[in-house]
């Protein structure tokens, strides 16, 4: 007799998901979260702690959503001749906290498109990267796409996307507002042949699912939502909480996937409480979705998984911003962080077929571009300079009230020496190898940079402003922002570092996300991702939890409400 | 709101007064360091751990500023390993052997302690241009003020700074605004 069918490694998007799915099967499930609780009371109606807020300090300043960087700090080097390490501290650190990732994200939700899951065939080979295509496509994904957004809560307005691929069903709510700044830059674009659109938002824009609509009180990126307007991932894991067939475990570090005597059975997990006590939990199964940088930790500290692919290919984004300043306020602080998105740089024109010419690249992908704004004023001040011309900046505020920004979101490719490993040196507070990160983005990545920045100036100029800089993370070396402290990338979307497929040799987990080798174990987390794609993971990682954990309990695969057109 | 000194003596809470509007300056349209409170703010939290629970994570959801129960007065618990970090990053390592897993660490304290008295104690009587030298000759010190006297400036007012809000006042930004928020005209319209 196990202490549960599945013991849940992780409680954000990936593993809220799969506690909402199982226990809405009938399963017991142990979530195991590394980080505090500040999301929601864990006693019926598990209510909202009230412990977030609209509080720059807390929230970009002092961890409050953890990882503790000197707790846990992780280690980054762009390449082996760095040495050992470059950096060390927060290294893209997502939140470690119940709700994980989904708790600071300001919820932009779109879907991949079709040719994402057959890149390679789509596409072509490109030399240094390994493109693959991914184990199934879009068509067996749809109905989990739009499972997942009616289970998240995503308003977004169906066809405003010319590139989007097809679509069963309309969205669950309609769009919110639109910030002013995205509207004269959505406009802008549009004006110059672009083709931007409402971002798909799991923020609600009416009330959704017994949480209250979003109040656009514009702390929203990095921060989490007071009133619980975002859905993600508060909704599965209340409802999970709900059939009392979750229990959650806050400050839990799983050390140890425990495995039987044969090698082939996962038989429980082993952990760290708050004490520092060890625990163990026996389980039918083991979930892991502690996220693309904690897994292959995780599965490297436990000696599992194919050790030639386990921890490599990590992606993130690679991030074009393109700064716009503007000669009058754009209120940037009122409403979520972004509210147009699109997509014409990952789809391409002739000018990029030609630019992948000449840059001796056999294409160009770039990536999704977010409209939005700076952020807070505690921000700007720390990229203002000390002295006399402080105040002058802060009150005419070009760098954060007048300025618009887009975000482009480069599509990273697959490159074998990009991986997260353990430290040989640096240990976390617990006692375990931190996490390090080895990374440098492959050229095409900084050709779609230079591509694509001076393009996205003109639309910025187009649509009002005065001047226009870039920048990009990872920086450049030698570029604005090539600072100690700030070289690793800081997307915040990590990817790939234990990819799915068919053939046990060049993957580590199947096309159901189970482990190869150890088939009770399974990985609900973009760790399983083949490719980045240029868009953001985590609406993509809560389809595929469900369509994973759905096949797990023996459940008919979802069908989409329609056919494919 | 400002709390009383906590950590620094009178003499050195003058000065880092002083240093720190020589960081953000007065203008006409700007208050400066020193009537923001910005030093009360570098007080507080160098002396975070004299208060239970310490001052480090302001309450929520709400401020009272825009409706709904003020919360942001209640700090947050940390838990004990917070509480080391928080410690280290304050008070130092100070040769405790749980505190130097990463090395030894020189504290906030210190680092003031160590920064103020290096300015001088006569730096209060010193034309701007004298403190300027004497702060640029201190460069890690002088980042180490900066980046909390941002802090200071324009984080929320209870955690010791931004008197009244005047830092928000002067560069036209309204603070946190949960639970009002904005309409959707005030998002979309132009101001």
């Amino acid at each position: 007799m196990s202490d549960c069918d599945a013991a849940i490694v992780g409680s954000g998007p990936a593993g809220a998901t799969a506690a909402h799915v199982l226990t809405e099967a009938g399963w017991s499930v142990i979530v195991l979260e590394k980080g505090r609780n500040h999301l929601l009371d864990l006693e019926p109606p598990f209510g909202p702690l009230g412990a977030v807020s609209n509080d720059e300090l807390k929230l970009t300043r002092r961890h409050f959503l953890g990882p503790d960087p000197w707790l846990e700090p992780r280690t980054y080097r762009r390449s082996a001749s760095d040495g050992d390490r470059l950096e060390t501290g927060d290294v893209n650190n997502l939140p470690s906290t119940v709700g994980g990732g989904g708790s600071h994200a300001d919820g932009k939700l779109p879907r991949f498109r079709e040719e994402d899951f057959r890149i390679l065939s789509h596409q072509g080979a490109v030399e240094g990267a390994e493109l693959v295509d991914w184990p199934f496509g879009y068509d067996e994904v749809e109905a989990c796409y739009a499972e997942a957004e009616r289970v998240v809560g995503v308003a977004g307005e169906a066809g405003a996307n010319p590139f989007a691929s097809w679509r069963a069903d309309p969205f669950p709510m309609p769009p919110g507002p639109d910030m002013y700044c995205a509207r004269l830059t959505s406009e802008a674009a549009t004006r110059l042949g672009y083709h931007p659109y409402r971002a798909p938002t799991g923020v609600n824009s009416v009330e959704y699912d017994g949480r209250p609509a979003c109040n656009n009180c514009g702390f929203c990126a990095y921060y989490g939502c007071p009133i619980e307007a975002k859905g993600d991932p508060v909704a599965p894991l209340r409802h999970a909480l709900r059939t009392g067939r979750c229990e959650l475990r806050p400050e839990s570090v799983v050390t140890d996937v425990l495995v039987d005597g044969t090698g082939r059975r996962a038989r429980g997990v082993r952990y760290l409480d708050r004490e520092l006590d060890l625990h163990e939990i026996s389980a039918r199964h083991v979930i892991l979705a502690g996220g693309a940088f904690e897994t292959p930790r995780l599965l490297l500290r436990n000696g599992l998984g194919n050790p030639d692919v386990v921890g490599r290919f990590l992606s993130f984004h690679f991030q074009t911003f393109v700064l716009g300043i503007f000669d009058h306020r754009l209120h940037g602080h009122r409403g979520r962080a972004v509210t147009h998105l699109m997509d014409d740089p990952i789809v391409g024109d002739g000018d990029v077929a030609a630019a992948a010419r000449d840059a001796g690249l056999p294409f160009l992908r770039g990536g999704i571009v977010e409209h939005g704004a700076a952020s807070g004023p505690v921000m700007e001040a720390l990229h203002s300079p000390a002295g006399p011309m402080h105040s002058r900046l802060m009150v005419d505020s070009p760098l954060r009230d007048c300025m618009a920004a887009f975000t482009m979101q480069g599509e990273d490719l697959p490159v074998a020496t990009n991986r997260v490993d353990l430290d040989p040196q640096v240990r976390d507070v617990y006692g375990m190898p931190a996490g390090r990160v080895t990374y440098a983005p492959h050229r095409h990545e900084v050709a779609c940079a230079e591509h694509w920045a001076p393009r996205l100036e003109l639309v910025m100029r187009e649509a009002g402003a005065q001047r226009t800089f870039w920048a990009t993370s990872p920086a450049l070396p030698g570029t604005r922002g090539d600072l100690p402290g700030f070289r690793a990338p800081m997307s915040r979307h990590i990817i790939g570092t234990a990819r799915m497929g068919d053939d046990p040799r060049t993957s580590v987990f199947d096309r159901w996300q189970r482990l190869h080798g150890i088939d009770n174990v399974m990985c609900a987390d973009s760790s399983v991702f083949p490719t980045s794609t240029g868009y953001g993971p985590t609406l993509t990682i809560v389809a595929l939890a469900i369509r994973a954990s759905r096949a797990l309990a023996g459940l008919d695969p979802l069908r989409s409400n329609r056919a494919r057109p | 709101m400002a709390g009383p000194v906590r950590f620094l003596s009178p003499q050195e809470h003058a000065v880092l007064e002083a240093a720190c509007e020589r960081c953000i300056p007065a203008t006409d349209a700007h208050p400066g360091a020193r009537a923001l409170g910005v030093a009360d703010y570098i007080d507080g939290l160098l002396g975070a751990f004299l208060v239970d629970p310490p001052r480090i994570w302001a309450g929520g959801p709400f401020s009272g500023r825009h409706g709904g129960e003020p919360g942001f007065d209640t700090y947050l618990r940390l838990s004990s390993l917070e509480e080391l970090a928080w410690r280290t990053r304050i008070e130092g390592s100070q040769g405790i052997p749980e505190r130097e897993r990463l090395g030894p660490v020189k504290g906030w304290q210190q680092e003031y302690r160590d920064g103020i008295a290096a300015l001088g104690a006569d730096y209060c009587d010193c034309d701007g241009e004298e403190q300027d030298r004497r702060l640029d000759a201190l460069p890690g010190f002088k980042a180490l003020c900066y980046e909390h006297a941002c802090e200071g400036a324009y984080g929320a007012p209870e955690y010791g700074g931004n008197r009244g809000g005047a830092g928000w006042r002067a560069i036209g930004f309204p603070g946190d605004v949960a639970p009002r928020g904005y309409t959707d005209a005030e998002v979309s319209e132009r101001p």
